[in-house]
């Protein structure tokens, strides 16, 4: 595969997809061509932030609502990964959830989620959008 | 939820069957781990040699049990896992939190 895809996704807002949009992340970090690095770290490290930022949307968006759908974008170019998920919920503070640091409560139940992501990615911005709220992470490609 | 579970003198272990533990079946298994204290289970051992992938959800429903355990004087320590799962302890420092040991024997000697 050349190093240069974008896959949109639409799931319902259920947890029982977390499965395959993780394997889909997956199965993309193992096509990917001149990838250098430890591919399956990366392939599980995709699956990780993929079902962590899901997981997030479904918990977010208005989960009374079946209905409701979690929109994904994953885009590899030569040098980036490019995560967006996007949720209609009410949406959170990002910045209340504490940063990897070695003061942080480890027994404290929640946020660890976004503390995955943030110390997987390299960037994690999460912002009001048309949809509701896009949750946007990125990582460097070496 | 596949969990396989026997009770080894005053431990009960608790055999993970699954290939990933996340926010889609975690909740199973904390109804069950809360279910085992409940009826007076002190010690339990959570084997996760099956398991593949686990998200938050599932690191949260353990570290859950570690204090549930801890406020019944009991303990809940962890055997079997595979590298990757390892790693996700390791990102997260909770492998400073649990008791983790790579068999199930090893982990049943420590009692």
């Amino acid at each position: 595969m050349k190093n240069e895809l974008e896959i949109q996704i639409k799931v319902p807002n259920k947890t029982r997809y977390l499965s395959l949009i993780g394997k889909i992340g997956e199965d993309m970090a193992r096509e990917l061509d001149r990838f250098s690095g430890d591919r399956e770290a990366f392939a599980y490290h995709l699956n990780m932030v993929l079902t962590e930022a899901m997981a997030n949307a479904i918990k977010h968006a208005k989960a009374s609502d079946p209905d409701k759908e979690v929109l994904i974008r994953i885009s590899i170019s030569e040098r980036q990964l490019t995560i967006a998920v996007y949720d209609c919920g009410q949406g959170f503070d990002l910045n209340s959830i504490p940063l990897p640091c070695p003061e942080t409560d480890l027994l404290e139940e929640k946020g660890r989620g976004i503390f995955i992501i943030r110390a997987l990615m390299d960037s994690v911005v999460y912002r009001k959008c048309k949809r509701g709220n896009v949750l946007q992470m990125k990582k460097a490609l070496k | 939820m596949n969990l396989k579970i026997e009770l080894n003198g005053k431990i009960m272990i608790v055999f993970v069957r699954e290939e990933r533990l996340d926010a889609h079946n975690s909740p199973e298994l904390k109804a069950e781990i809360n279910r085992l204290f409940e009826e007076g289970a002190q010690n339990l051992l959570i084997d996760l040699k099956d398991v593949r992938f686990i998200d938050s959800s599932g690191l949260g429903v353990l570290v859950s049990g570690f204090k549930n355990a801890s406020t019944r004087q009991g303990s809940l320590k962890l055997s079997s896992l595979q590298t990757q799962v390892k790693s996700m302890f390791e990102l997260t420092r909770l492998h400073r939190v649990f008791d983790i040991f790579q068999t199930t024997d090893e982990a049943l000697e420590s009692y």
